[in-house]
């Protein structure tokens, strides 16, 4: 069996499964936050009553992140919701906002926190749940019935995922990084390409990176489709969750014998800097040849590309330089925003790096990257072009409909904010590459 | 359940994600209270690019801008419907604006896990891409038992895929009142 075979097996409590059963699994951990949160509750309450429990409490995980920083009267009415639920269940979980246990993006605050826990599964209310198979974990995005009926029972059903695998041969090149072969594999099978099916993605180029690189690989499976991104766990992944809990969990492998749906291998060597063009994530080019495309707007934030190193990179390509377009950074979570005032570049914090360029700072949360009312920091209210670390440019993703969003790496949105335009962040690199 | 699902059609595109169904600044709305819950239906499919809105001729909001409710009964659209965000919004605003059914020729996974389990809308599946054969305003009749959508205006019979494993807990009307018939939860 695969990775993902074994963990739902296990959850199944089954000597084994095949792609495309149903089988029902034990959950080890639900996710939502301010936006699912509330319809779920509702659901919740309605199906089992108003004084039902929820099956384990320690298992119900609530992070508020999507509408924060807002006037909105009905998106702060939702967060009193979870406040309210939080404190008549009793959740140890609740990261309430306006509070020093706030943190912001959730699938970037929950590594942080301990929960992505190799072996283990985990659904959540958001799409980009599938960001936690960095850690190989099953995780998966589900809607407010399929959450409500897990707050209930602790149980779900799924299908078992075929496994694509995608193999990264050889060193990644320095001017490369994981939001590039992200979206050179979903340009290659399409928005679609993945449905139903678990991504794998391995190799030497895949294994050398950081969890923060790796998470941006799994993070943007739903753009392909994917059920589930993941990633075999190995000691980096050990030392990381281990550093974050003492909860216990236990890793699984592929089996030698594993069949895979199919095999792709890419020659690390031959990447290059790639975008998404509006309106689609599989819409792709590379940057050479969209360079000097005009542009009103660089955006730097969300679960995708607000982690720390994604601004450690960007910070790279702009120490020192004047940006030509409005730039906007927004870390993920309250944790990076603090570390963006540690972190230092030739002995200048990140932080001072961006504020001394001209980048408009912002807070913890989602922002922009799903547009949110109308008062979201950052967001696109009109024809306005933006080059986003974010992960989807449908129509009117950032905000307006007349908007338009290009995808790219940190890398290579930094080196578009100094240029004012497009460009390839190997004419911006520091250092000769 | 009625055999028979029949209204005006409405035509749209590929790759329909949830942001196109139901745009992130309408999610801050009640799903419960009835004075809020309304909103879902009047900004159901406005994120639509205005060219692609009722296709082939284009510019037909699927809900008219005073109103909450549609005029639309069924949609038919390409490949990868609500493909994008987890938001059980997205089909809950196309029942809320009076949709029964859409006809895809595929699905996003989890758009149609939520059509299904939360009992808002029918995914049914065409074995071909029959967007052609269909203009926003026709009439279209859809028989659950023999799995076929008829256009009415031009006559004109397709197959549908069966709805399979999940026909069950359509028929059920949701993943509650299945696992309950079923005994799985009192």
């Amino acid at each position: 069996m695969t990775l993902t075979e074994k963990i739902l097996a296990r959850a199944a409590k089954r000597a084994s499964v095949n792609p495309g059963e149903n089988v029902w699994v034990d959950v080890d951990i639900l996710l939502t936050h301010d936006v699912c949160g509330p319809p779920t509750i509702g659901i919740f309450k309605k199906q089992f009553g108003q004084d039902a429990k929820v099956w384990d409490k320690d298992k119900v995980v609530i992070i508020p992140d999507h509408y924060i920083f807002t006037a909105d009267k009905y998106a702060n009415r939702n967060i009193d919701i979870l406040r309210d639920f939080a404190k008549e269940q009793d959740l140890p979980h609740y990261y309430d906002v306006g509070t020093d246990r706030y943190k912001g993006v959730c699938h970037a605050a929950m590594p942080e926190e301990g929960f992505t826990r190799p072996g283990q599964v985990l659904f959540g209310t958001d799409s980009h749940t599938c960001t936690a198979g960095a850690f190989g974990q099953f995780a998966t995005g589900i809607g407010n019935t399929d959450a409500a009926f897990i707050l209930g029972t602790g149980k779900l059903w799924v299908k078992v995922p075929p496994t694509m695998k995608f193999i990264f041969e050889g060193e990644i090149p320095p001017y490369i990084m994981a939001k590039d072969l992200i979206l050179q594999i979903i340009g290659d099978i399409g928005v679609d390409g993945a449905t139903y099916r678990a991504m794998e993605f391995a190799g030497d180029g895949v294994m050398n990176m950081d969890m923060e690189g790796r998470m941006t690989l799994t993070n943007m499976v739903i753009e392909g489709g994917g059920k589930n991104g993941v990633i075999e766990p190995d000691q980096t992944t050990l030392d990381y969750v281990n550093a974050r809990t003492t909860a216990p969990f236990e890793p699984l492998f592929n089996d030698p014998d594993a069949v895979y749906h199919s095999v792709r291998v890419y020659d690390s060597a031959k990447l290059e800097p790639m975008v998404a063009k509006p309106h689609s994530p599989d819409n792709k080019a590379t940057v050479r040849e969209v360079q000097k495309t005009a542009l009103d707007r660089a955006y730097i934030g969300s679960c995708t590309g607000g982690k720390l190193s994604d601004f450690v990179a960007a910070a790279q390509i702009i120490n020192g330089n004047e940006l030509r377009i409005p730039t906007y950074i927004v870390p993920a979570t309250t944790l990076i925003k603090e570390q963006l005032k540690t972190e230092t570049i030739d002995g200048r914090t990140l932080w001072d790096i961006f504020e001394q360029a001209g980048c408009h700072m912002g807070e913890a949360s989602c922002a922009a990257c799903l547009g949110g009312p109308s008062d979201t920091f950052g967001r696109l209210n009109g024809a306005e072009v933006c080059i986003s670390t974010t992960n989807r440019n449908f129509p009117g993703r950032m905000g307006s409909k007349q908007s338009a969003v290009y995808l790219a790496s940190p890398y290579t949105v930094a080196a578009s904010a100094v240029q004012g335009t497009i460009a390839d962040p190997r004419d911006y690199l520091p250092v000769t590459v | 359940m009625n055999d028979v699902i029949k209204g005006k059609v409405f035509v749209l595109g590929d790759d329909i994600d949830t942001d196109q169904i139901i745009p992130a600044e309408h999610l801050v709305y009640s799903l419960e209270k009835e004075d809020e819950k309304r909103y879902y239906g009047r900004y159901s499919l406005s994120g639509v690019p205005d060219d692609q809105s009722g296709l082939p001729q284009g510019g037909i909001p699927f809900t008219p801008q005073d109103k909450f409710e549609s005029e639309f009964t069924v949609i038919v659209a390409g490949k990868n419907f609500g493909c994008g965000s987890s938001r059980e919004h997205a089909p809950f605003s196309l029942q809320v604006a009076g949709a029964k059914a859409v006809i895809a020729s595929s699905y996003a996974r989890i758009f149609y896990r939520n059509a299904v389990d939360g009992g808002f809308v029918i995914p049914y599946e065409s074995f071909d891409d029959i967007r052609a054969e269909f203009s926003t305003y026709d009439e279209v009749e859809i028989s659950k038992e023999l799995n076929t959508v008829t256009n009415l205006t031009t006559g004109k019979t397709f197959p549908l895929r069966s709805l399979g494993d999940v026909a069950d807990i359509i028929e059920a009307g949701g993943i509650f009142e299945y696992a309950r018939k079923s005994g799985m939860i009192s």
